[in-house]
């Protein structure tokens, strides 16, 4: 099995970080930061498999497992939140949960 | 006898004490009796003691009494003891006699003012302090005596509180004498260190054994006692306390004048005349300061047309006769002129009070005139303290004290004729303020309403006082007149250099000064409808002493006044408020990142971390 | 044992008046005082009946460890000097508790609790001679007092209350740094770790270390104390505070800076000390002067004696670093005499302040006439803190005059002129507030003069201080010992330990 360059793939993990990062700093709607985040955890995710492939290391993988249950969490609280906020403002502007300034 | 003698400070204080704890439930007439009784107790214990003293004199002349030891710190100590020697005797004396004459004066004067008990609390507490001052036997409790004199001046030229203006000259007197104190206690560091004791008799003892004449050390010490006698005795320059201190009662400016207070400095001096026989130069500064001080004084007494003004001016003045005698070494001349000077100034000063009394307390001399005919004892008491004091010639005390005086300087050599020139020039000046005084006062016309009558409290310190004003002088007569000793003797186991002998010559001139003054006197003012010159620049010059008052005031007093409002909030503290300032100012600035917007942030933690892993990367 | 004791019960009595309230309030105030009462007595047994300086140093002592791990113990120590500043504490604890009684009416057994544990912490620190239980105890002290002004306090209370935690708490940290530095250093050099100050006395350092050392004590002291230019919380606190804080930290919480300097600052570091002198005694008599000039300038009563206390204790900073018996005796003195005098003025404003209902001295004059007894008391402690002779303040300011004359003149000379600069403001305070017309501001009717506890507690204070003027020795007899010793290592740097060893 022809493997992936080890360039190739952290580019492609690069690229997919920086979307990531894009669209959470870009993006207004809550719920597309939430997707951003989870572009920038499998982002992350790309880089340990390629990692690991390089090195023949277990470890890659277990990592991106253990991205992946984070990232579950993280969605799952995340979705939490917002609906939780959205019961007292009811939009899903980020911007407009700025009550939480000093 | 003479282990009572701690009862003759004690008593007034006592006395005081009760006064004052008790003003409140006392009748007025108690509180008279307690003051009066105190201080007169005193005076006779004084008196008998004082008799004890002289008809069985104890050994080395010297009788020496421990009461307790007051602090005792790394070996040194100091004992609360007092000490009777012919000198402290004989102001132990005009202390407690002149002061009880002025009490008994005062019962009567003070009738019917607000505070009666707390007057006489304050009078007995001043006779107290002035009696610990002269029978100290250490520096320290003379020092003690020393302040407690200048309180009771405070609070009694602030007796009338309700005046901001007897307050501010209340203030002025501590205030001004206070820093003649602090001179003083430097000097009193200074014996302390250098000689190891503040002992006075050992002091003095080892003052002679170590130091030499001349050496700047002692010459130092000299000057520093100086500085306090100075500003307690009121000679130039810290004496512009003097006359503003007249906005106390009457009685009180007699005690101040006549038996405590001013006379202390010159006690003080003759106390440690050791010390400035060491140290030449400090003692010839004596001479001069006493030397201008009396000219001056003269000068602006001339110049006052309030009559306490013109006692306080001679009082400075006669201070300054002897500081002069002190200034050439005529130690007993000195304490002769300040015992005759009690008298005759007491009189005067009560006399005075005993005019305004009636007068309403109208103090103006041009409101007065013609009192001879209504008020003959007062006016009588008045003359003969005016002649005491202008030193007629052979009636009056002040003429033998004065004449004692003058002619010790005449025997200094060459700086002694200086000083004795100025001498007679003041007693020429003499005779010219204090019988322009009677003569506008007590001749001429009438100008004001007199009321009511003297009761016998008034009239009897007034002729014992005007008796002692004339015949006191004759315990000590010069040669030429049939030479008694009595006072040179009791002084010559305390003093050295007995009074000195007369020469005919500079007496008889000295003599016709003091009567031409009068003569003056009578001729400008017997008539004293023109008498009034207040509008040109030389009177208002002398009426203002010369200007102390105004260079004092421009350039010490508002200085401190300036900077102690423009520091009312303590510019140090701004240097904290300033670093609170710039925290907060941080703060602020901070603050502003905190928006609340997460996509913010979250720009924040990405630049963050970008920046960290380029260093990380690139270094 | 009985230092322990010393300590538990203000520290339990606190807790028991704050409960109290529960019943009536009067049960907080009158358990405050039975309980001080309780502790001064303690304290009053221990007084050594030698009359002449005889006796040991150390009185009694108590001694456990407490964190043996870190070398911390929990060690007591009493000598003349700690228990003369103890029945000052306990004595002007007690008058606090009696002239709060009308004046404190909200929150009253917390504010005695506050009280009463403010005292505790005092206690300890003059006790305590384990460099961490002696921080412990000067941190303990802070905390009730901030409670004390921030609560009970008048109109600007929290800013005066968080100037004095911010100043006292970040020179504490300084002192703390110092103090593990010390023991650090220590260690080094012994490989002992112990946080004893017995022990540490003597520890040999180069000088530049410890220059820095006895610098973050020096600080920390001289911030309490306080000496220019680290004053400036003092009359902020003093004014804001209610009457019992401001007697306390006049007459109480200075004198833990002074303790400081004497205890700590010039045994610990006799070398670094004594090259500091200058410097330090420098800022006393700038302190001195310039305390009398901002006292001079005020208008707020309360600030005036506040600004006063600066202008004394710069004779108490000039007294310790000349370091001689007479002027060491003189500090002692000068900090009794100061407690009493400033605390009396204090409980005068404070009384002042519940008739009349202002500090401002614009406001006053010629209350003579409505308040005979107060306006006489006033105007004997204006007197005896310009230093009147026969009074306790003179006595402390000449021996502190006397000492650092020996040690430089013009030091001396300088400090003297704040003799003339007290006569000024303490005259003018009279003058402005008793004296002078009576103006006819409105409420000034029907004044009632001062009240039987008042009056008993101003003639308790009016009688000491003339004791001490009077009669000073009883007084220095008692810290004559502790004060030998403590100028032994001073000068001498050997060890404590051989010493207290020999005693008995």
């Amino acid at each position: 099995m022809a493997t992936v360059p080890l360039d190739q793939g952290l580019l492609l993990a690069a690229i997919l970080f920086t979307l990531g990062l894009v669209g959470v700093l870009a993006r207004r709607n809550l719920l597309f930061i939430l997707m951003s985040l989870e572009v920038m955890l499998n982002a992350a995710g790309v880089a340990f498999i390629v990692a690991g492939a390089r090195w023949a290391a277990p470890g890659g993988q277990v990592m991106f497992i253990l991205v992946l249950t984070l990232a579950a969490t993280e969605v799952s609280v995340g979705l939490a939140l917002i609906l939780l906020m959205h019961r007292r403002i009811p939009t899903l502007d980020a911007d407009a949960g700025d009550q939480l300034k000093g | 006898m003479r282990e009572f003698l701690w009862l003759v400070p004690a008593l007034p204080l006592l006395g005081s004490v009760i006064l004052m704890f008790g003003s409140a439930h006392l009748s007025v007439r108690t509180a008279a009796m307690i003051g009066v009784l105190s201080v007169g107790l005193a005076a006779l214990i004084a008196f008998v003691i004082s008799a004890g003293f002289v008809l069985d004199p104890p050994v080395g002349g010297v009788y020496q009494q421990t009461l307790w030891r007051w602090f005792h710190v790394g070996g040194f100590s100091v004992d609360v003891g007092l000490r009777l020697d012919p000198l402290s005797l004989l102001m132990m004396l005009v202390t407690s006699g002149v002061g009880f004459f002025i009490h008994l004066f005062a019962t009567e004067f003070m009738e019917g003012e607000q505070g009666y008990g707390r007057f006489f609390a304050h009078l007995n507490l001043f006779v107290a302090a002035m009696l610990l001052l002269v029978l100290a036997r250490n520096f320290l409790v003379l020092y003690a005596g020393w302040e407690g004199v200048g309180l009771c001046s405070y609070l009694l030229i602030g007796f009338w509180w309700g005046d901001p203006l007897n307050g501010l000259a209340a203030r002025k007197a501590f205030i001004v004498t206070r820093i003649g104190d602090t001179a003083f206690l430097i000097g009193l560091l200074l014996i302390a260190t250098r000689l190891g004791t503040l002992n006075i008799a050992s002091a003095m003892t080892r003052a002679h054994e170590t130091l030499h004449v001349a050496s700047p050390m002692v010459t130092l010490i000299a000057f520093l006692l100086l500085g306090g006698a100075i500003g307690k005795s009121a000679q130039l320059p810290l004496h512009t306390w003097l006359p503003d201190a007249m906005a106390g009662p009457t009685p009180v400016s007699a005690l101040i004048h006549a038996a405590t207070m001013v006379t202390a400095g010159v006690y003080l001096i003759a106390r440690t005349h050791v010390l400035f026989l060491l140290a030449p130069i400090a003692q010839f500064t004596v001479g001069i300061v006493g030397a201008l001080t009396l000219l001056l004084a003269g000068f602006s007494a001339l110049a006052q047309n309030d009559i306490k003004r013109v006692l306080a001016y001679s009082t400075m003045s006669q201070i300054g006769y002897m500081f002069v005698a002190l200034g050439v070494g005529a130690w007993g001349a000195a304490m002769f002129h300040l015992m005759a000077h009690a008298f005759f100034k007491a009189l005067l000063f009560l006399s005075a009070g005993a005019v305004t009394m009636r007068l309403h307390h109208e103090q103006d001399i041009f409101k007065m005139g013609g009192l001879w005919r209504r008020l003959p004892v007062a006016f009588w008491s008045f003359l003969i303290g005016s002649a005491a004091l202008s030193a007629l010639p052979l009636v009056t005390a002040g003429f033998y004290s004065k004449e004692a005086i003058l002619s010790g300087a005449w025997a200094d050599g060459t700086r002694g004729r200086v000083l004795w020139c100025a001498g007679v020039v003041g007693a020429f000046v003499t005779g010219v303020y204090i019988f322009r005084v009677v003569f506008i006062a007590f001749f001429g016309e009438e100008h004001t309403h007199v009321s009511g009558s003297y009761g016998w409290r008034v009239i009897v310190p007034l002729i014992v006082l005007s008796t002692l004003s004339l015949v006191g002088g004759f315990i000590q007569l010069p040669p030429a007149f049939g030479h008694i000793t009595l006072l040179s003797d009791l002084l010559s186991t305390v003093l050295p250099a007995p009074l000195g002998a007369t020469t005919v010559m500079p007496l008889l001139f000295a003599s016709f000064a003091s009567i031409s003054g009068i003569v003056v006197a009578a001729a400008l003012y017997w008539r004293p409808t023109h008498a009034r010159a207040d509008a040109t620049p030389l009177w208002r010059f002398w009426h203002a002493a010369a200007g102390f008052d105004w260079l004092y005031d421009r350039f010490l007093v508002c200085p401190v006044l300036w900077a102690a409002r423009i520091d009312r909030d303590d510019f140090i503290d701004k240097i904290y408020s300033g670093i609170v300032w710039v925290t907060r100012a941080g703060h602020f600035a901070v603050r502003r990142t905190q928006s609340g917007r997460v996509r913010l942030y979250a720009a924040g933690l990405a630049l963050g971390s970008i920046c960290l892993i380029a260093i990380a990367v690139l270094r | 044992m009985i230092l322990l004791w010393l300590l538990c019960v203000p520290a339990v009595g606190g807790a028991l008046a704050w409960l109290a309230e529960a019943a009536h309030p009067n049960w907080s105030r009158w358990i405050s005082i039975g309980v001080l009462s309780l502790d001064l007595l303690l304290a009053l047994a221990l007084i050594s009946p030698a009359t002449s300086s005889g006796h040991p140093a150390w009185i009694a002592s108590f001694d456990r460890p407490w964190i043996p791990q870190l070398g911390i113990s929990f060690e007591l120590d009493l000598d003349g000097l700690s228990l003369v500043l103890i029945l000052l504490t306990l004595a002007l604890s007690l008058i606090s508790v009696v002239i709060s009684w009308t004046e404190i009416t909200e929150r009253v057994g917390l504010f005695h609790a506050n009280l009463l544990w403010t005292t505790t912490g005092v206690i300890g620190v003059f006790l305590a001679l384990d460099m961490f239980l002696f921080f412990f105890f000067w941190e303990l002290m802070l905390v009730p007092m901030y409670f004390l002004i921030a609560l009970w306090g008048h109109e600007n209370r929290f800013y005066a209350a968080i100037k004095f935690f911010l100043f006292t708490q970040g020179s504490g940290l300084i002192m703390l740094v110092a103090i593990l530095a010390l023991v650090f250093i220590h260690q080094h050099a012994t490989g002992h770790l112990t946080f004893d100050y017995l022990a540490l006395l003597g520890t040999k350092m180069n000088s530049m270390t410890a220059f820095w050392l006895m610098l973050g004590f020096f600080v920390a002291f001289v911030v309490k104390l306080p000496a220019v230019p680290f004053h400036t919380w003092l009359p902020d606190a003093h004014t804001e505070a209610p009457t019992a804080g401001s007697v306390l930290l006049a007459g109480v919480l200075l004198k833990t800076g002074a303790y400081g300097l004497l205890r700590f600052v010039v045994p610990l570091f006799p070398d670094a000390a004594h090259a500091f002198a200058p410097v330090a005694m420098t800022l006393a008599v700038i302190g001195i002067l310039y305390g009398a000039l901002l006292a001079f300038g005020q208008n707020d009563m309360k600030r005036l004696v506040a600004y006063s206390s600066i202008s004394h204790m710069g004779f108490i900073l000039l007294g310790v670093f000349a370091w001689n018996t007479l002027a060491l005796d003189g500090v002692v003195v000068q900090m009794l005499a100061h407690g009493v005098s400033t605390g009396a003025l204090f409980i005068l404003v404070g009384a002042l302040q519940e008739r009349i209902h202002t500090r401002d001295m614009r406001f006053m004059g010629g209350l003579w006439a409505s308040l005979p007894r107060l306006s006489a008391f006033g105007m004997f402690f204006a007197i005896a803190s310009l230093g009147l002779p026969g009074l306790g303040n003179f006595i402390g300011e000449f021996l502190i005059l006397l000492g650092s004359f020996h040690v430089s003149v013009a030091f001396t000379v300088f400090a003297a002129g704040g003799l003339v600069a007290a006569a000024a403001y303490s005259l003018l305070l009279v003058q402005r507030a008793f004296h002078g017309r009576i103006e006819p501001f409105p409420g000034r009717t029907g004044l009632f003069d001062l009240t039987t506890p008042h009056l008993v507690v101003m003639t308790v204070l009016m009688l000491s201080i003339v004791g001490l003027g009077v009669y000073p020795q009883p007084v220095l007899y008692q810290v004559a010992p502790g004060l030998s010793l403590l100028q032994h290592s001073g000068q001498a740097s050997t060890g404590l330990r051989a010493r207290v060893a020999e005693q008995p």
